[in-house]
């Protein structure tokens, strides 16, 4: 909603301009530093070194497998939260969000904890059926998952409260069955709030960083994703960590756009 | 009997108690206020409510008998719903809307689709099939939703305030295409409303429900000639005392007397006379009317083309005349009058 011009101009108080200058600024100036600073003309050459493609193709791989694992359990797991009556689900929604305010390697940790060789349930998953987790492939899209996910459950859920269930109501007395009306009533209902969870949970994943070093560890190739190959890089390779850190940037960006509606809009709508 | 019901339950301070029944082709208006248990009576028949004891048998079908614990869901229930904002699928459009239920039903999609555009050019709306419900005005998503209700061929039909979503310009027109569709329909319908126009247009019969129960029961004509509570008195516009009948003469509860053309009847009565019928006097007149009452006006309302006029009573009464009148007389509010009413104006029935 537009609104009309104020009839006398509100100038900005001097200090609230000058703060809010240096905020901005505070912001801005390092990722035009990393502009500045970034090997335009060797950029090919290092984004198709053997190090970085691997990392590249790897966060690739990781990234959108915890994406969709998110999406697998997440939206049932938002459903339930939004719709079921089920007792202590404040409590479930509460550990289902923690990881979102966790620190990343804490969540590390606790992967370990459970899923290590000698974890909770990784014992048992290495004894009886020689699956290691740590220190693998699948160990990173687990670290990913694991912080992405709540993303998309409290976007899903969100979505679902604020959907009016009578919408399913009608789509039932005309005969759908509760799947139908899931499939074609309620996910299209809330498919742009799916969208953007997804989108989120997947920017989540691509940067994820702590948990995936501390449960998963940085092995070239099998666990060093792009944020892993960027921070190795630092000590050895500066320029290939600015072109790395340059990818990452422009998915962020991407998704900045993908998802303009939903954050760039000011206001209300 | 093509619909037969009757729910109980109660929710708090609330409690339903109706029975419903209905042949095939009849249309039941349920008329009340908000909150009188007119939309949880459609939820319970659709199946989107439960009642805590009940039966209800749709064509012969018993879809809810809570003493053999049977309670379908709405989708195993031959009913189709008209809600009152329609509701219609915003993601999708009028065609695959109205073909939704067909779909539903596991009808192949190009048949569903046929059925479908048969009904939206039935109702003349054929030129809205790719259209999103978001595009549509009211009169066209009134439609839409009444062609999505039928298009799965129903055995009970169920409207729930139908009209009152639209401005009063289109109501007319909506209602006259209402009554020709519910004419060709072969189930009963059950239309909730506030409107008593809707009902005495639409209705072959009314139940008037106040606090979860039927106060009235009758055919749209008596129930507005007749009202029975003063919720309906003053929903079709009737003046509705009540007191005791002795010889011909009314002595009022909210005090003074009525004289009343029958002489036969006697013990608790209900008075009805129409505001059209009293005429208003500046002095007292010296006629045939039986009865005069000298009052106050309260309120001076233009209703249309004519003024409503209420006086404080007792007993409190509303006259209808035109603004020649008003303005002929000087009449202003607090001005003292003489109203009067002739006996056989008045309609006298047992309360």
């Amino acid at each position: 909603m537009s609104t009309a011009a104020p009839a006398r101009r509100r100038t900005t108080p001097v200090p609230i301009g000058v703060l809010a200058a240096i905020g901005v600024a505070f912001l801005a100036i390092p990722l035009v530093g990393l502009l500045l600073t970034t090997p335009w003309s060797r950029l090919p050459e290092l984004l198709t070194s053997p190090v970085a493609a691997e990392a590249l193709r790897l966060s690739l791989i990781t990234s959108l497998s915890a994406t969709a694992l998110a999406v697998l359990v997440g939206v049932p797991l938002a459903w339930v939260l939004a719709r079921a009556h089920l007792p202590g689900r404040t409590f479930i929604r509460a550990l289902v969000t923690l990881p979102l305010v966790l620190p990343p390697v804490v969540g590390g940790v606790a992967l370990l904890l459970a899923f290590g060789r000698r974890g909770l349930i990784g014992q048992y998953l290495y004894d009886w059926f020689g699956v290691q987790l740590p220190f693998s492939t699948a160990g990173v899209i687990m670290a990913e998952a694991f912080v992405a996910m709540p993303f998309l459950v409290i976007t899903v859920e969100g979505a679902l409260r604020s959907a009016d269930p009578r919408f399913e109501e009608a789509a039932a007395t005309l005969g759908a069955k509760r799947w139908t009306i899931l499939r074609r009533i309620t996910l299209p209902l809330i498919g742009p709030a799916l969208l953007a969870g997804t989108i989120l949970a997947w920017a989540r994943a691509l940067g994820e960083f702590g948990a995936t070093i501390t449960f998963a560890g940085n092995l070239p190739g099998v666990t060093q994703t792009l944020p892993l190959a960027v921070y190795s890089a630092l000590d050895t390779d500066r320029e290939a960590a600015i072109a790395l850190s340059l990818v990452l940037l422009v998915a962020s960006l991407a998704v900045l756009l993908l998802l303009r509606d939903r954050y760039l809009r000011g206001g209300s709508s | 009997m093509s619909l037969d019901a009757r729910v109980q339950l109660g929710r708090g301070d609330f409690s339903l108690d109706l029975s419903l029944d209905a042949a095939d082709g009849d249309t039941i208006g349920l008329l009340g206020p908000n909150g009188s248990g007119k939309s949880t009576t459609l939820r319970c028949l659709a199946g989107l409510d439960a009642p805590q004891t009940g039966r209800i048998d749709i064509a012969g079908v018993t879809v809810v008998d809570t003493t053999r614990g049977i309670d379908l869901p709405p989708e195993q229930r031959s009913v189709g719903f008209v809600f009152q904002d329609y509701l219609l699928f915003p993601h999708m459009s009028v065609l695959d809307n109205v073909a939704f239920g067909l779909r539903a039903r596991g009808e192949a999609r190009q048949s569903a689709e046929r059925r479908a555009r048969e009904w939206l050019d039935r109702l003349e709306i054929g030129d809205l099939a790719s259209r999103k419900p978001g595009r549509l005005s009211g009169v066209q998503a009134q439609r839409v939703a009444l062609a999505r209700a039928l298009v799965i061929e129903p055995d009970l039909l169920l409207l729930d305030e139908p009209l009152a979503a639209l401005d009063a310009g289109t109501r007319a027109s909506v209602r006259s295409l209402l009554r020709r569709h519910l004419a060709d329909f072969h189930g009963a319908v059950v239309m909730v409303t506030h409107d008593p126009m809707d009902a005495m247009v639409l209705a072959d019969r009314v139940v008037v429900l106040e606090d979860g129960h039927a106060v009235q029961a009758g055919t749209p004509g008596d129930v507005a000639r007749r009202p029975e509570s003063t919720y309906v008195a003053q929903l079709v516009g009737v003046n509705m005392l009540r007191g005791r009948a002795h010889d011909g003469v009314v002595t009022l509860d909210s005090g003074g007397q009525i004289r009343i053309a029958n002489v036969a009847i006697s013990g608790p009565v209900i008075v009805a006379l129409r505001p059209e019928a009293i005429s208003v006097h500046l002095q007292h007149p010296e006629g045939s009317a039986r009865n005069v009452w000298q009052s106050r006006v309260s309120s001076l309302e233009a209703r249309g083309d004519l003024v409503r006029l209420e006086v404080e009573g007792p007993p409190a009464l509303t006259a209808v005349i035109t603004p020649a009148a008003v303005a002929d007389l000087g009449l202003h509010e607090g001005a003292d009058v003489w109203l009067t009413a002739k006996a056989t104006d008045l309609d006298v029935y047992p309360a």
